[in-house]
């Protein structure tokens, strides 16, 4: 059997606590990321993903103790997003038990950082985030600009150039958001993701317009993601991710069992 | 009951493997992480992991002056090696240009990219490898004790352990070419994979390496 595709729920945390209300009836605490990771891991989850979402850099140090208690229960890859913009976060995140960390902003504005941390660290624990929309018109070829500010402004920045150019500083992994499907629940831009994974030579996750379990499938199969990244279909309980493999395994796609 | 010792070279973060270990341990088990020569040399059992490019991690070895050591350790005792712990006990590494690594078994550790194609295609592959892959046993071993053939374990590297010695190799994995992803001898089992992040799997390695007497005897 071929290396699995991953699943990866993704949690986003605010001054240590799950927010964007994940709905468990088993779990005694929805908002406590140990208890949410423990559930995530017992079903399958490849992997977790937390983005920190705090917006008082006062509460940074909140995340990491969030990470030295996940890591101590919960023995599957972790890894923390958001905000991070020196090597000294990073340090810190990764002995505190984390496994990658994803840098996006910083990255834009400071593209030398990803290689400053991938050459301390190794470019297995640098996780690039790109978060990209479409900008060509219809009838025009396909073309995808990075965006920050969560897809309000624009960098002027071609998204597979970008990926490519991340590629060479040393990220070890992409993860692709596509600005224009993130929230809506129809799917993953499956042609962006495709040509992202076709372009660069390092894993691509999916991100972005989950709705379905088919959704999932096609970001495999079509997309050529070599993980896939969702929130809200796992957190409100809709399918649990030994649904999502099961689908995915009938679909052809080697998942870990 | 057993002392043992995860070595700290500075090289990655040895928080999720002692947490791991821990978690599995009896509670008259001891874990300590420690750079200490002699606490290494006096303790039953030794975990050495690492991560990151195989030239620092050498150099790490030779600043923290453990060379020796450790290759005393994997003489003597149930001794562990997990990832650049791997690659790290064969003679030499293709990466960095090629660096000279510990030599207690006959091999080399090569590059992915020179060996398949990058990409997405069909047969084409990313590098890292990364992500959870099968592991073939190819003996029989008290450490694959309750560990299904074929198990998922947590992978992340760009080079593998390559070894013309076949009764070296204890478990193989398939990405491109089949390579060595386990290889064991005598007291020592070392695996390419991260046990501490393979889940209810690795934690099973973990806890067979904590009651391990370092024989090759299957029970």
């Amino acid at each position: 059997m071929p290396l699995a595709k991953r699943i990866i729920p993704c949690l986003d945390v605010d001054a240590g606590r799950v927010v964007k209300g994940v709905k468990f009836v088993d779990i005694r605490d929805a908002g406590d990321p140990v208890e949410v990771a423990k559930r995530y891991d017992r079903e399958g989850a490849d992997e977790i993903t937390f983005l920190d979402i705090t917006a008082s850099s006062d509460n940074r140090d909140t995340m990491v103790h969030v990470v030295e208690q996940v890591a101590a229960q919960v023995f599957i890859p972790l890894t923390v997003g958001g905000g991070i913009r020196k090597v000294e976060d990073i340090r810190t995140l990764l002995n505190a038990g984390a496994d990658k960390v994803g840098i996006n902003t910083a990255a834009v504005f400071n593209p030398e950082f990803v290689k400053q941390a991938s050459d301390k660290v190794g470019s297995q624990c640098i996780v690039v985030a790109i978060d990209a929309k479409q900008v060509s018109k219809a009838g025009e070829p396909l073309k995808w600009e990075i965006f920050t500010h969560g897809g309000r402004k624009p960098t002027g920045l071609d998204a597979l150039e970008w990926a490519q150019e991340m590629q060479d500083y040393g990220a070890g992994e992409i993860l692709l958001t596509s600005m224009d499907r993130d929230g809506t629940k129809v799917g993953f831009d499956l042609e962006l993701t495709r040509a992202i994974s076709e372009a660069v030579g390092i894993p691509v996750i999916a991100s972005g317009g989950v709705g379905t379990l088919a959704h999932l499938a096609d970001g495999v199969k079509i997309g050529k993601a070599d993980a896939v990244l969702a929130a809200s279909i796992f957190h409100f309980g809709e399918y649990t991710i030994q649904e999502a493999k099961s689908y995915m395994a009938q679909q052809g796609i080697v998942v870990r069992s | 009951m057993s002392n043992i010792a995860i070595i700290d070279y500075g090289m990655g973060n040895l928080y999720s493997v002692a947490k791991a270990v821990e978690y599995v341990a009896g509670s008259k088990d001891t874990i300590i992480v420690t750079s200490n020569a002699d606490e290494i040399a006096a303790s039953d059992k030794v975990i050495f992991p690492g991560q990151g490019a195989a030239k620092d991690c050498m150099s790490a070895l030779q600043q923290y002056d453990l060379q020796s050591t450790i290759i005393d350790a994997a003489n003597q005792k149930p001794f562990l090696g997990i990832c650049m712990g791997m690659q790290v006990l064969m003679q030499m590494s293709e990466e960095n240009n090629g660096v000279d690594c510990l030599g207690v078994y006959k091999g080399s550790v090569k590059y992915f990219g020179n060996h398949l194609t990058i990409g997405s295609g069909d047969n084409s592959y990313k590098v890292p490898h990364m992500g959870w892959n099968c592991i073939e046993q190819q003996q029989s071993h008290p450490l694959w004790k309750d560990i299904s053939e074929s198990s998922y374990f947590y992978f992340v590297h760009s080079y593998f352990v390559a070894t013309e010695n076949e009764s070296l190799i204890a478990g193989t994995t398939n990405y491109g070419p089949t390579f060595a992803s386990v290889i064991a001898q005598d007291n020592v089992f070392a695996m390419q994979c991260h046990p501490e992040k393979s889940s209810q799997v690795g934690l099973q390695l973990l806890k067979n390496f904590i009651h391990w007497d370092g024989s090759n005897t299957v029970n």
